[in-house]
């Protein structure tokens, strides 16, 4: 396949060195069905070992490498380079403190997944062999059911740029995971959780979300699911 | 430095890392230590299924899937260890159903189960629908559920610290010495038991399915150490990898009916395995696409072929194989369910390649996915120091990092995920047991000077070899020479070429010299593990001369059972590769000739 040029145009920022993040661009040549992370990785390896990112399966599974590319949150591993211009942008995702260049802490974003009670409640003895649960049943839940935790979403929203006690997208799209599982008994408790001011109320329907999700999960429509049951069940 | 106390020191938080922290953190003060955080782990990427004889949608029996599992491994799986994990599927996947996975289900409510290749009906020899799936993300749902489970259970997690080290002395381990990526800090984990669940390999070689941090961690540092590593030769070649990029496409597309075509149309599975066809197992189905290839059966003369899953094409061998539903009806696939059932692999083919596989054919070739080999243990995940079956006390290892044996020489499609939950959960059980019986060892003086001077060694050095190039040329020799197919000149060209980049290893420079998220440092020290393991591979690939599994011999073409069924163990020092032999523990499934 032929090769083209790039231009990665990188924010750069090293804790150790610098008071403030700063612009560097990279020159390099690269196949148009390149994912973005080659074009990093091809920096790193042959350019400039110091570029620092998180990365691992490199096919849209793991959700190392949530940044924001030309604007948009992506995962650097699932867009191509033919899919964008010839100079790209890239930076970290917005909203959690840069530890370095386009390495965010996550420990905020897990501590709003963690608050949302993720796991199944269901205190009830198991059976010997499976629950069962209808296929209609299995669908109520089964976008949610494909988060792999990137925080594309959650850093892409404007509601919890402004305030980051808000709980965010991905972690009511772990909630709706559970809460509309018919073997789950733990929607009423989880609800409270999310009725809370900092809750689902502060999603202003804005679809960034949904736009930044690369899971392809609607996000704002699990969010509507929630805030709808919340109404339905305090009626 | 920090010292962490906890009775129990899990490496790895993966399918088997995180269940066995489940069942060790129920009665134990158990941490989990992880270069990755827990739902990056490749787990995650596991596609088409999770094998247990259910019987959900058909008659089955775990016997059936045990000698399914012995005949895959091409016999050189330990018979006690595979009747362990078929028997036991049952009522772990029922488990895993009870923690809250979202297995997709039947129209009466059960999982719902799909056929994969080499699992079958023992007395028909056709397909069986035995594989346990939710949608194409079957690995991502456990490693999601087992997670979410640890966060109930409240388990210690210490993520993105990289383990550099077990602390072993005079046969007692102690703990291990990681690196905190975020810092450059040493830490020491001291326990009164490790266990290693830190995956596969896959990066030793140049086209794989495997995630860029799968580099074999666990398996060096134990080699370094004088553990042993078993049955290394063996490394499985998955046959549907994305041309060019490995990225695998699930098998569960030729369960769900998908064929594979050569540059001429033809469906050549039925010359190879006349029965099954194209649900043969993976390493005939893998040697199958080179042999197409070098006859110039490739598409348009490259080295691919294609995986046609297009509803015209599938259904009409449906027609032509009379394939039918167990109630009788005629098979049938339609657009929808290529969307519904695999979600994923449309998703990957679109982004990768911008095609829809409910209209248009894969380009595919043979991708390196996975490493039967590892660290020796027994049923109960005890390590072996060798082969004698010496046990090392309190040192634990599962899932692919390991080698109980139940994947021999060839594993099985969903028979990854299934070793890996059931025994992650073996182990933690073991280990909870263990813990309550011992002191907390004492640990060595200077537990961290040696790997401290490593990676001090590895930061300062000004030589002019770098490690992306190092790393490329190990991968492209293996894939050339320790691949599908072996031959003596090749693999001891590879040999030598491992010997060469090692010395190069050592002059190796790197322009990170920081403390924080020096990814630079640490790709340098996974690319020294790579090393070893690419190493003790082809050493073990030459001295296996006969063609068994996932190890195929151009020059020693048949398997041999009088002189090599039996296991090897590898070990490491100063003066090169040291190979031994142990028996294969045969029950009730006698070896003969593997047709499918």
């Amino acid at each position: 396949m032929e090769k083209s040029k790039a231009t990665l145009k990188i924010k750069r920022f090293n804790p150790e060195k610098d008071n403030a993040p700063h612009w560097e661009s990279y020159q390099i040549e690269v196949e148009p069905t390149d994912r973005i992370l080659d074009g990093l990785n091809y920096v790193k390896w042959y350019q400039d070992g110091t570029l620092s990112f998180r990365r691992s399966c490199a096919h849209g599974i793991c959700g190392s490498d949530a940044m924001r590319i030309d604007g948009r949150n992506r995962l650097a591993c699932k867009i191509l380079f033919k899919d964008l211009g010839e100079v790209i942008t890239v930076e970290p995702i917005a909203g959690l403190p840069v530890i370095k260049d386009l390495i965010v802490d996550m420990e905020p974003f897990m501590e709003h997944y963690r608050a949302v009670l993720p796991y199944l409640i269901n205190d009830d003895p198991p059976p010997p062999d499976e629950r069962y649960q209808s296929p209609a049943d299995r669908a109520k839940f089964d976008d949610t059911t494909k988060c792999i935790l990137c925080a594309c979403c959650t850093t892409s929203c404007p509601s919890f740029w402004a305030k980051e006690e808000y709980i965010g997208p991905a972690a009511i799209v772990q909630a709706h995971r559970f809460i509309f599982d018919s073997r789950d008994h733990g929607a009423a408790e989880r609800l409270d959780i999310l009725s809370d001011s900092d809750g689902v109320w502060r999603c202003r329907t804005i679809f960034n979300c949904t736009d930044a999700c690369p899971r392809s999960i609607e996000v704002t429509r699990a969010i509507s699911e929630v805030k709808r049951e919340m109404l339905f069940r305090k009626m | 430095m920090k010292i962490h106390k906890h009775e129990v020191i899990i490496v790895g938080a993966g399918g088997a890392g995180l269940m066995a922290a489940l069942y060790a953190s129920k009665k134990a003060d158990t941490a989990v230590v992880s270069k990755l955080y827990p739902t990056r782990s490749h787990t995650g990427t596991a596609q088409g299924g999770v094998g247990a004889a259910l019987g959900n949608m058909e008659e089955d029996h775990w016997e059936w899937h045990a000698f399914d599992t012995v005949k895959g491994s091409d016999y050189l799986a330990d018979q006690d260890a595979v009747e362990v994990m078929c028997r036991d599927a049952i009522t772990t996947i029922y488990e895993l159903e009870h923690m809250g996975l979202p297995f997709d289900r039947t129209p009466n409510g059960k999982i719902s189960q799909r056929r994969f290749g080499g699992h079958t009906n023992n007395t028909t020899h056709k397909a069986v629908m035995r594989a346990c799936h939710a949608a194409d993300r079957t690995g991502h749902m456990i490693l999601q559920t087992l997670y979410q489970q640890c966060i109930k259970n409240k388990v210690n997690f210490f993520n993105e610290f990289q383990v550099v080290d077990l602390i072993y002395n005079n046969g007692v381990c102690s703990g291990v010495v990681a690196y905190e990526v975020a810092t450059g800090e040493f830490h020491i984990f001291h326990g009164k038991a490790v266990m290693f669940a830190t995956g596969g390999w896959g990066k030793v070689w140049s086209i794989t399915s495997n995630a860029h941090t799968l580099t074999g961690d666990a398996n060096a540092i134990c080699l370094r150490r004088g553990i042993p590593q078993q049955d290394m030769e063996f490394f499985q070649f998955h046959p549907t990898g994305i041309y060019r990029m490995g990225i695998l496409i699930t098998e569960g597309v030729r369960g769900e009916g998908g064929i594979l075509l050569n540059g001429k149309g033809e469906r050549f599975m039925v010359k190879y395995a006349p029965t099954v066809k194209d649900l043969a197992s993976r390493d005939v189905v893998s040697r199958a696409i080179y042999l197409e290839v070098r006859q110039g059966n490739g598409v348009d003369g490259q080295k691919y072929v294609m995986l046609d899953v297009t509803p015209p094409t599938v259904n009409k061998y449906f027609q032509e194989d009379d394939a039918r539903n167990p109630d009788g009806s005629l098979r049938h696939l339609t657009e929808h369910d290529v969307e519904a059932k695999l979600e994923d692999i449309a998703d990957f083919c679109k982004t990768y390649l911008g095609i829809n596989p409910a209209k248009q054919p894969i380009p595919i070739q043979p991708t390196a996915h996975y490493a039967m080999g590892g660290i020796s243990t027994d049923i109960d995940g005890r390590v072996l120091l060798d082969e004698q079956k010496t046990v090392i006390p309190g040192l634990y290892a599962a899932g692919e990092c390991a080698c109980v044996s139940v994947h021999g020489a060839n594993r099985l499609g969903t028979n990854s995920l299934l070793d890996l939950v059931v025994f992650g959960k073996r182990a933690g059980e073991h280990i909870a047991q263990y813990v309550q019986n011992v002191p907390f060892p004492e640990l060595p003086d200077n537990a961290t000077d040696s790997i401290k001077a490593l990676l001090e060694n590895l930061k300062n050095s000004s030589g002019k070899e770098t490690v992306a190039k190092i790393r490329e040329e190990m991968q492209d020799t293996m894939m050339d020479n320790v691949g599908v197919f072996r031959e003596k000149v090749g693999i001891e060209k590879a040999i030598a070429k491992i010997h060469e980049l090692q010395k190069r290893y050592q002059a190796i420079s790197f322009q990170d010299k920081g403390t924080q998220f020096n990814t630079n440092l640490l790709e340098a020290w996974e690319l020294g593990c790579l090393l070893d393991l690419a190493e003790i591979t082809a050493e073990a690939a030459l001295v296996r001369t006969e063609s068994r599994g996932g190890h195929s011999r151009e020059d020693y073409k048949e398997r041999d059972d009088k002189n090599w069924l039996k296991h090897s163990i590898a070990w490491k020092n100063e003066r090169g590769v040291t190979l031994k032999y142990k028996p294969v523990t045969i029950t009730k499934y006698q070896p003969k000739e593997r047709v499918y």
